[in-house]
């Protein structure tokens, strides 16, 4: 201050003197300094599954994130994967809250689904993402709260955190969207179904609606950083309970199949596909149990059939 | 959705006696309305019953009913996988208006198919059951049976329309104990099953009537479509008392005998027409209990299709799906499954009524059974009006015999070409004629009804048959031989008089030249309909 003062620079604002003073203040005015013997309690973690979402969805956040998904989001999965959104009528005898539970390819599936889903479920819903990824940090955190409405859901470790704080919230009206796979895919294929939307179906009683993603691979798949627009589909499967004395595991089995099913239903017709899941003979998500190559070449086998977007020849 | 107590505890139908404090009771007028002061101390107005409430599980209710048939075999025990399956429906002219998606028949059809493809059924054809009504648009198709049925049926010509000309296409199953021909679609009629899928809107649907009507041709119909048969049914609606469907049933023993074995699935819907919520709402209200807000939009509503041109406001109209809900679904043997239907059918729709009157009044809506996604023509006024409005009784008619109907519509002198062009020609040419039901019957039907130019419409467009027009002239047959004089207000001056009924300007002036015929100071019924009603009369 003095060599400010020598070499004539202006004096500091009052504020800046202000701060200095309060600094100054002593304890307990101001934090106290830990001893140098004694170890420093672990600072209270702020992310990953600590991340504390319930300001997500107050009152203000949900209209800034009903703004974000009616505006922006949905102009870009329409502009991205022009979606064809499928069985949306098998939810018209649902009511309350339920668990949608998708297959899961590209980080577009969220975003493609909460403009899919219909009302009364879309605004009220909340979305299990990787503690680890989604909530690494306190920016991503913060963000994946606002636009999707996310709640970490861990999948490295075993806590019953997540499982509580999703029923609890299942249990308050909320609509749950979960991609049981626990990841994208890696090669295109799907992966096994884990127990969580099974389990939380089984604990709170609420139907799990399978739904069936395609497309969403060919626009963002695993590994890509750019978007390249190409055509998906949505494909809502009819509500689903457990079963008397179905625990957990077979009940997420059984959403498994009915995601497999509805894969089916997109890639042939209905008919073909209900003949073929009675006799247990639904291709599966998860693909041919070959390695490498043999792998992705089967994976051009699944064509999308139906009403193409876009007729790229006169039909003759 | 509990706390409204509109669908909790539905109030039933009421007969109100007008009183100088009664307000202005709504007429539906074609694509607009009009709000009516009836005479104080001898009108009286029948309102529908509310809603009943739907089924709590539609989807579990199907599914129970369709494993646990009416004197019938669970349906999975019907199915084997090399057999012939037909699965019939009924077609566009059911409900009305069209209902929102998801249609019962989807719901049904899935369950159905999810069922035969348990079963492994390879051989399956869907048929739109419609007569000798236009054929179905792929749209209509899809939205009576989802896109999932659609896509997966149409592509191998699995799902089509009835077409009773069809010369291969049509089998003779005998005569019946009258000497009534019996015919059936040729697919229908060689399948192992015909699982027919129903949708009763009111009580003259269902029963034997679906399937020796629905999937009948000209040669069947003909024994009940006529005057004879109209002018003895009092009335169409109440089954037992018709004659119609008397004959249905009887060439019902001939299908039962030599046709294909029948499954017959039938619901009924409640009288949610125009929902508890919504522009539309009002129109399913009391006047007296209309709050502000029904009056602004009734009021909105009104000025607004005032000043439209008529393509909008028929794109409003035929845009509206009602929310109707399913409130009972009964499937096994036909006749025991359509009695339950009735009683179902009845519960919502009846309403006890004492006496007769010398006046009865009501207004004419957009839409009658012949004109979805088309035009209300002068043909169909006289249909809807005579035909199935007059026919909404149970005992006797509400109207005494002699007596005065004043309907309210614009019937203007319109036509869609595509879908009525023997309407065009039976206005212009037959009724130019006559209006005699026995006497066009007897000198122009057969004419129309084997004209190729017609037929071949009706095959390969969406053209109602050449016959068409004259069945919905006798559909009012009865209402014709019974009444004194018909009194259309607001409709066009030409096209009424064609009709040979008189045209009125106002109510009132109505009221004023009906005295002529019934006497000063006529009793007056007024019929507030829709939402559908059946007067029980005592």
């Amino acid at each position: 201050m003095k060599l400010a003062r020598q070499i004539g620079l202006p004096k500091l604002p009052a504020a800046f003197s202000l701060i200095r003073r309060f600094r100054a203040l002593p304890f307990p005015y101001r934090a106290p300094s830990t001893p140098r013997g004694v170890r420093p309690l672990r600072p209270k973690a702020r992310t990953g599954a600590d991340y504390d979402t319930a300001w997500s969805r107050r009152t203000p956040a949900r209209m800034a994130r009903a703004a974000i998904i009616e505006g922006p989001m949905r102009l870009a999965v329409s502009g991205l994967a022009a979606p064809d959104r499928r069985g949306t009528d098998r939810l018209a005898a649902t009511s309350g809250p339920v668990i949608f539970a998708a297959n899961h390819h590209s980080h577009l599936d969220t975003p493609l689904l909460l403009t899919s889903i219909p009302e009364p479920w879309r605004h009220k819903m909340i979305v299990g993402a990787a503690a680890d990824y989604f909530f690494g940090t306190r920016i991503t955190a913060t963000l994946s709260s606002l636009i999707i409405g996310a709640i970490p859901i861990e999948r490295t470790k075993v806590g019953r955190r997540s499982a509580d704080l999703a029923a609890e919230l299942i249990g308050d009206g909320w609509s749950l969207l979960i991609f049981p796979e626990g990841g994208r895919s890696p090669d295109g294929w799907g992966q096994p179904f884990r127990g969580g939307a099974a389990f939380l179906a089984s604990k709170t009683g609420v139907p799990v609606v399978p739904i069936h993603l395609e497309g969403t691979g060919r626009i963002l798949r695993k590994g890509r950083a750019l978007p390249s627009p190409s055509t998906t589909s949505v494909t809502f499967g009819r509500p689903i309970t457990p079963a008397d004395g179905e625990n957990a595991t077979r009940f997420a089995a059984r959403i498994e199949r009915e995601v497999a099913a509805l894969a089916d239903e997109a890639s042939s017709d209905w008919y073909s596909a209900r003949v073929r899941a009675h006799a247990s003979e639904s291709p599966t998500l998860t693909g041919p149990a070959a390695n490498g190559w043999r792998r992705a070449w089967a994976l051009g086998d699944r064509s999308r059939s139906g009403r193409s977007r876009k007729r790229s020849w006169p039909n003759l | 959705m509990a706390s409204d107590p509109r669908r909790s505890a539905p109030r039933p139908g009421l007969v109100l006696d007008v009183d100088r404090s009664t307000p202005p009771v709504l007429f539906h007028h074609g694509e607009g309305f009009r709000l009516e002061k009836l005479p104080a101390d001898r009108s009286r107005i029948i309102y529908p019953a509310e809603p009943l409430p739907g089924l709590p599980d539609p989807d579990e209710s199907i599914r129970q009913a369709l494993l646990n048939p009416i004197d019938d075999d669970p349906l999975p025990e019907l199915l084997t996988p090399n057999m012939k399956l037909t699965i019939a429906f009924d077609d566009i002219s059911l409900p009305l208006p069209s209902m929102r998606k998801p249609d019962i028949r989807q719901r049904i059809i899935e369950q159905v198919l999810d069922m035969a493809a348990a079963a492994g059924v390879d051989d399956i054809h869907l048929i739109a059951a419609l007569a000798l009504h236009r054929r179905m648009t792929e749209d209509e198709l899809r939205h009576a049976l989802g896109d999932r049925v659609y896509d997966a049926f149409a592509p191998q010509g699995a799902i089509y329309n009835h077409d009773a000309e069809d010369p291969d296409g049509m089998v003779e199953l005998g005569l019946t104990r009258h000497d009534e021909q019996v015919t059936m679609n040729a697919r229908a009629a060689e399948s192992d099953l015909l699982i027919y899928v129903n949708l009763n809107i009111v009580s003259m649907d269902g029963g034997w009537k679906s399937t020796a009507t629905g999937l009948s041709g000209y040669s069947g119909i003909r024994h009940h479509h006529n005057v004879a048969t109209m002018q003895k049914s009092k009335s169409f609606m109440d089954r037992h008392k018709s004659e119609l469907h008397h004959s249905n049933w009887r060439q019902g023993e001939v299908i039962k005998a030599n046709g294909p074995r029948i499954f017959q699935i039938e619901t009924t819907i409640n009288n949610n027409t125009f929902g508890y919520d919504g522009p539309m709402s009002v129109l399913q209200k009391r006047e007296w209990e209309w709050t502000a807000k029904d009056r602004a939009t009734f009021i909105g509503m009104k000025k607004g299709l005032d000043v439209m041109p008529k393509a909008a406001k028929r794109a409003v109209f035929n845009g509206w799906k009602a929310p109707y809900e399913l409130t009972s679904v009964q499937a096994g043997d036909v006749e025991k499954v359509h009695e339950v239907t009735l009683e179902h059918c009845f519960k919502q729709h009846l309403v006890p009524v004492e006496g007769q009157t010398d006046v009865l009044t009501f207004g004419l809506p957009y839409i009658c059974p012949y004109n979805v996604n088309s035009v209300m023509n002068p043909i169909l006024v006289m249909c809807l009006g005579l035909g199935y409005f007059f026919n909404m009784y149970r005992g006797r008619p509400l109207v005494r015999e002699g007596g005065v109907l004043i309907m309210s519509h614009p019937t203007p002198w319109e036509f869609h070409p595509v879908h009525h062009p023997s309407y065009i020609d039976f206005f212009e040419q037959v009724l130019a004629d006559t209006t005699d039901p026995l006497e066009l019957e007897a000198k122009y039907e057969k004419q129309f009804a084997e004209d190729e130019w017609y037929i071949h419409l009706y095959r390969n467009s969406y053209a109602y048959h050449g016959v068409h027009p004259f069945y919905m002239w006798y559909w009012g047959a009865s209402a014709l031989q019974h009444l004194g004089r018909v009194i259309i207000v607001g409709g066009d001056e030409r096209a009424v008089h064609r009709l040979g009924f008189q045209r009125a300007s106002t109510m009132q002036d109505a009221l004023e030249m009906a005295s002529d015929v019934v006497g000063p100071r006529p009793s007056i019924t007024h019929l507030h309909n829709p939402p559908i009603l059946m007067a029980d009369v005592t």
